[in-house]
């Protein structure tokens, strides 16, 4: 990225020159008046302009404080007082001292506010806290710093880096450092072009994006060999990113299928096992993800501690609220309609607005906000793909549900009585299964299972009383799709749906590729009615 | 379903049900005699949807209006008369909104109609209100390309919120590289129509433009975040205008949290992400991604947190947010009073007529005006999303900017305005010296 051009020039230089020095020299450097207690005093000023000069004068300074006010400005934890002109640095554990003198302060004053930051300041200080922590003895900070001298590319800290590198033992540091190393020599106008060669050489090595990025944007007017050096990186960089981007597609298609089972394996047995068209599907889904809301509103007022476990907690009773609601429906109006889908499918749709509508009374039409667990948040790097954490928790979860269910339904008696009624109901009742309890248990199964969805999906998507609405008809077209009556049709159906979704949207566009995917399945069911895993047997007639 | 009588804030509890029964009775017997309730009160159609969808937008702005209606008749009402509110529910149905237009104007006889959110029930409900001569006012930043008799634009029109964002991305950030991203329909795609004509204007090749659409409610992101990514390492600073509407906002945001693209490389201005919709996310990942609006709740003015103070009061939820369209209705609202005060009368001729040149104070410490092409004055503001969900303004014009009805970016409409005062014309030509378009 070549956030240096956005800054200006000099200041930045300034900033990474100074701070490295002030680092460097923190014990030495007797403290200079006049300048200094300036550019503290005018962070008190308040516009952007007064607090971007400020910060270029506390580094030009090289007082020893600077780097304490600067990391306190990054934080939002400097204050100022714009009519006494008083800067103040607020500790994180609440302690306030003057940030001129370091003195400790009572309190802050009444007037006093946080100096404000916009993008650009932000650019700028964290450029300059880069340069400052390219010596830190945190490893991760090293690492941090260089890659953001990677991404700036400044030649004013070409000696540090190089003493750095020098100095670095740890691997992963030191190829941080060669890489920004490399792209300052890239940038250097005066640098050979043995070295130029060089340092394309270790770019090209790097290979992902935004080496891409560093290589377009190096200035013409170069040798025709640094020329042609970058052309061909570009284009090897280029082939590698294309290979990675069919990895990142399959992924990509992967967490899409599995957001679409987990919606669509609690239809696979409300709908595909027992036959009932359930369009109050959605709001199972819904009302698991609102048990995840309640849940992390009382884990917020009672037990913060508690909060990285609120989905675990979440998952059982998600289960029991939407199990039991859908039990209540079976008993109350679905056990009356079967065999009449028409009326179960009005009934099953009247069912889904009255839900929506309570939730909407009772907590409001607005979005409720769930939080990410921390196991849940920020991403890691495989190869030239990111791959998101509650992604991938939710493709494990995903698959831990429907093995569970599966093995439910082989191995225990009340799988097994499930699978006699439905594939024969008077046989079933005439070998003394209460098929009326069966049903109910059945019909709350799948609602449960549905509930549990909620406590996923609501780590994805918004936690509104119309959550449910935009997941019912990719929830049919997946067991449609997949095979009625058959979990594995769900799986198979639903990944490949999702794959196929998203190898198309690249190239069609998200509005396309949904359309185009539903043509393709129309096309699908004119050839083969029965889905995919059509079933087999005597079970089809009945 | 009327629930007219739930909101009838002044009538004591006897002749509020004595004048439903009357209203009743006059409708059922006499279809030709006018409701008896109508001579004692002014009445106000507040026309929002309260289920379905754009529920979850458009409820708040219903409690504003009756909010409003509140604070007015505490003052002694209008023309010494009280406000009665109409509320009806339009159940997010494009379809119904015409329906219930028609309700309101022909069977409750509501003097004007504060309503709709999306533009296609504002496109919905145009006819009816051409028709029956009513008056609406409509309170969110929309396409433009519209003026009309009967409509009121409180919202923004594209070159009171997207070009000045714009602008501020150029100036201060120094971006040369686009991304336009917006829901499917009308109002984001008109949208970026307009500015992909103002960049072009501005000399950004098509190359470093990207136009990216996306279905309502969508909530897989990880492919255009992706695309983002990736268009954004072009070696050119990149931002994102986003034209996506809310629902599908949040997923989009915590992709991008997660995916780790920050303000300082890419940021996200948004024209639909206002404090309501930031309510449902965790904002820290988000810090620095800009929203451009006439109004947010952070602004320091004496008129604003008057508001906010009521406003929290009458909702008695002291957390409860405001927004820049509830600004808009709040402005609108204040207009059509003072309109119908300079008329003296709710006749609808009359108060349109009143209207253009009504002044009222926003909430942001200026004064709007009506123009006569019914759209109004306004401050535009950029502000950066904070770690609490809510706004600080970075940039803001130094006036107000009067709304265009009609694009000046677009071919087809920059030579057109729109006059209700001299010209008496929505769309007049002033290239041909004629009412009527192109």
């Amino acid at each position: 990225m070549p956030l240096i051009r956005l800054l200006r020039p000099s200041l930045s230089r300034l900033l990474f020159a100074a701070l490295a020095l002030a680092f460097v020299h923190l014990a030495t450097q007797p403290a200079l008046a006049g300048p200094y207690e300036d550019a503290v005093a005018q962070f008190a000023a308040g516009s952007f302009a007064d607090t971007e000069e400020a910060i270029g004068k506390l580094v030009a300074s090289a007082h020893p404080r600077a780097a304490t006010i600067i990391v306190a400005l990054q934080d939002g934890r400097l204050f100022a007082d714009p009519d006494a002109k008083t800067v103040f640095i607020k500790a994180e554990d609440g302690k306030v001292t003057d940030a001129a003198t370091g003195d400790a302060v009572a309190a802050l004053p009444d007037k006093a506010s946080a100096v404000r930051l916009n993008n650009k300041l932000r650019r700028a200080v964290s450029g300059a806290m880069a340069g400052l922590t390219l010596l830190s003895p945190d490893l991760n900070k090293r690492i941090q710093a260089a890659q953001s001298v990677f991404k700036t590319h400044d030649e004013t800290v070409l000696p540090t880096v190089e003493a750095a590198l020098k100095a670095e033992k740890n691997a992963a540091a030191k190829q941080a450092f060669a890489e920004a190393r490399a792209a300052i020599l890239l940038f250097k106008q005066d640098a050979s072009d043995v070295d130029k060669l060089d340092a394309i050489a270790v770019i090209k090595a790097r290979g992902d994006q935004e080496a891409m990025a560093l290589l377009t944007g190096v200035p013409a007017g170069q040798s025709a060999a640094v020329t042609s050096g970058i052309a061909s990186a570009k284009a090897a960089i280029e082939r590698n990113l294309a290979l990675w981007s069919m990895v990142q597609n399959a992924w990509y298609g992967l967490s899409l299928g599995s957001v679409l089972l987990l919606a669509a394996i609690g239809l696979a047995i409300t709908f595909g096992v027992m036959g009932v068209i359930n369009m109050a599907h959605g709001e199972m889904v819904m009302l698991g993800a609102y048990t995840t809301f309640v849940v992390q509103e009382a884990i917020r007022t009672r037990y913060p501690a508690l909060f990285d476990y609120s989905l675990l907690i979440a998952v059982p009773l998600a289960f029991l609220v939407a199990g039991a609601i859908g039990v209540l429906i079976e008993r109350s109006v679905i056990r009356f309609l079967y065999g009449r889908p028409l009326e179960t499918l009005l009934a099953t749709w009247g069912l889904s607005l009255i839900q929506q509508q309570a939730v909407r009374t009772l907590f409001g039409p607005t979005n409720r906000e769930v939080g990410n667990p921390s196991w849940m948040s920020g991403a890691f790097e495989l190869g030239q793909i990111t791959i998101t954490y509650n992604r991938l928790w939710i493709l494990c979860f995903t698959l831990a549900v429907f093995a569970i269910l599966l093995a439910m339904l082989r191995y225990t008696s009340l799988g097994l009585e499930m699978r006699a009624v439905t594939q024969n109901r008077r046989m079933a009742a005439s070998m003394g299964i209460a098929t009326s309890r069966v049903d109910a248990l059945t019909f709350g199964l799948g609602s449960g299972i549905a509930g549990i969805a909620g406590v996923a999906l609501s780590q994805i998507d918004n936690v509104s009383p119309n959550l449910g609405q935009s997941y019912i008809i990719d929830s049919f077209m997946v067991v449609v799709f997949g095979g009625v009556g058959n979990l594995w049709g769900t799986l198979v159906g639903a990944f490949s749906l999702g794959i196929a979704n998203k190898f198309l949207e690249p190239v069609a566009g998200a509005v396309l590729g949904k359309i185009a995917i539903l043509v393709l399945i129309i096309l699908f069911i004119q050839k083969r009615p029965r889905g995919l895993f059509a079933l087999k047997g005597r079970a089809v007639e009945a | 379903m009327r629930i007219e009588s739930k909101f009838q804030t002044s009538a004591p509890m006897s002749r509020r049900k004595w004048l439903a029964a009357a209203a009743g009775l006059a409708i059922g017997l006499s279809t030709f005699a006018p409701a008896k309730a109508a001579d004692d009160t002014i009445k106000v159609g507040v026309l929002h949807s309260l289920s379905g969808t754009m529920a979850i937008s458009e409820t708040t702005l219903k409690d504003t209006v009756l909010f409003l209606i509140d604070e007015q008749n505490k003052k002694g009402g209008v023309l010494g008369k009280k406000l009665e509110a109409v509320v009806v529910d339009p159940a997010s149905n494009w379809p119904l909104f015409a329906e219930k237009a028609r309700e309101l104007i022909t069977k409750d006889k509501v003097s004007v109609v504060f309503g709709c959110w999306t533009s296609v029930s504002r496109k919905s409900v145009l006819p009816v209100f051409k028709e029956l001569n009513s008056i609406l006012f409509y309170p969110v930043q929309y396409e433009g390309e519209e003026s009309e008799r009967n409509v009121f634009y409180t919202g923004a029109a594209p070159n009171q919120q997207a070009i000045p964002a714009v602008d501020y991305l150029m100036k201060e950030e120094k971006v040369k590289r686009w991304v336009l991203a917006g829901t499917d329909y009308v109002y984001p795609r008109t949208t970026n129509k307009i500015l992909e004509a103002y960049l072009k204007s501005k000399g950004v090749a098509q190359e470093d433009i990207m136009i990216n659409y996306t279905p309502f409610g969508h909530s897989d992101w990880q492919t255009i975040v992706a695309d983002i990514k990736k268009f954004g390492s072009a070696g050119k600073k990149t931002a994102v205008v986003s034209t996506i509407n809310g629902d599908a906002n949040v997923p989009f945001y915590k992709e991008l949290g997660n995916q780790g693209i920050k303000a300082t490389d890419i940021p996200v201005v948004a024209f639909s992400v206002g404090e309501e919709e930031l309510a449902g996310i965790d904002t820290k990942p988000l810090l620095g991604h800009l929203a451009a609006w006439n109004y947010f709740q952070s602004i320091k003015d004496p008129e604003n947190e008057k508001f906010i103070k009521a406003w929290q009061a009458y909702t008695k939820n002291p957390k409860r947010v405001t927004n820049d369209p509830m600004e808009a209705h709040v402005i609108g609202f204040n207009m059509w009073v003072k309109a119908v005060e300079k008329a003296g009368s709710v006749d609808p001729d009359k108060v349109i007529d009143a209207l253009p040149g009504i002044k009222a104070p926003n909430l942001t410490g200026g004064v709007s005006e009506m123009l006569p092409n019914h759209h109004i004055t306004k401050p535009v503001f950029i502000g950066e999303i904070k770690g609490d969900g809510q706004f600080d303004v970075v940039w803001k014009t130094p006036g107000l900017v009067p709304g265009d009805a009609w694009s000046k970016e677009l071919d087809g409409s920059k030579d057109l305005i729109g006059d209700w005062v001299t010209l008496k014309c929505g769309n007049y030509n002033t290239v041909t010296k004629k009412c009527g378009g192109s």
